[in-house]
């Protein structure tokens, strides 16, 4: 990023939109823990999990891991502990 | 195992530095019917729960802890910039000779946090009763704060987590339905 704000300003936009799909996603799950035949809510399940999938690589590719132990891919250095964690943004 | 992923939630944005808020937004850090309360009663029922309601344990325990960390940024963003001396006005002096800026796992009056504030009965519908009150217990906290809390922005994310206490009561509600329904199942075959 070259202008500091500019970036700011599109990690915060990034982050929302997975912070929308990701939240569909966790009152779906609880939902269908109680509802498992709800077949329409499955495959809405599955859409945003791919949807999840490629916002989380696209954010990943600009701002660093989000998620440890391999689920995310590192770069050179090894980028997952630095700055900002979430309190700090 | 558990995954940790550097994101909040949902967005917990503060107007201004407010260590009076953070005062009473410590009752769902460290309090009974609070984030952390939530979440160690829940993964720890589940292991003697019956198995058509685990994966709901699992998820709502495993959501709190999604909380107590949204809970945990609030507090912090409402005091990381106060002087002792605003801390003291604010109530939180004797919170400050204790651990400075440091959050602390205790109650709005600052009773620490305690295993006592849960149960685990092994009786399924004794424990998923308990969870529904403390949902509705957590909910009425959240209003209760809200009355109190002109911060337009932190209200926002405060209501976001009240409905999650909602949704969640409701998915208890249903577990409990669906073990008597299955209970009812086996007297009749």
């Amino acid at each position: 990023m070259n202008n500091p704000s500019e970036g700011a300003t599109q990690r915060y936009e990034l982050m929302e939109k997975i912070q929308m799909v990701d939240f569909a996603l966790v009152e779906l799950t609880l939902y269908l823990d109680t509802h498992p035949n709800d077949s329409q809510a499955i495959q809405q399940f599955n859409e945003l999990a791919v949807q999840s999938r490629d916002l989380k690589a696209n954010y990943e590719k600009h701002f660093g891991p989000l998620r440890q132990y391999g689920a995310s891919f590192s770069g050179y250095p090894w980028n997952w502990k630095d700055s900002p964690w979430p309190w700090q943004l | 195992m558990w995954y940790y992923e550097k994101k909040l939630q949902y967005p917990v944005k503060v107007t201004e530095c407010n260590p009076r808020l953070a005062k009473y937004l410590i009752e769902q850090y460290g309090g009974a019917d609070g984030e952390l309360s939530a979440a160690l009663r829940y993964l720890n029922q589940r292991y003697s729960i019956p198995d058509k309601v685990i994966g709901l344990l699992t998820d709502i325990g495993t959501e709190e802890f999604a909380h107590l960390e949204m809970i945990a940024t609030m507090i912090y963003k409402l005091t990381k910039d106060a002087t002792p001396e605003q801390m003291k006005e604010a109530g939180l002096g004797a919170h400050y000779a204790n651990h400075d800026h440091a959050l602390y796992y205790n109650n709005a009056a600052g009773s620490p946090w305690t295993a006592t504030y849960i149960q685990a009965k092994g009786d399924p519908i004794a424990d998923l009763y308990e969870d529904i009150a403390a949902e509705e217990k957590a909910r009425a906290t959240y209003q209760w704060i809200i009355n109190m809390s002109d911060d337009p922005c932190l209200n926002d994310s405060l209501k976001f987590l009240r409905e999650r206490e909602v949704v969640h009561s409701q998915r208890f509600r249903e577990a409990v339905e669906i073990l008597k329904f299955e209970k009812d199942r086996k007297q009749f075959f």
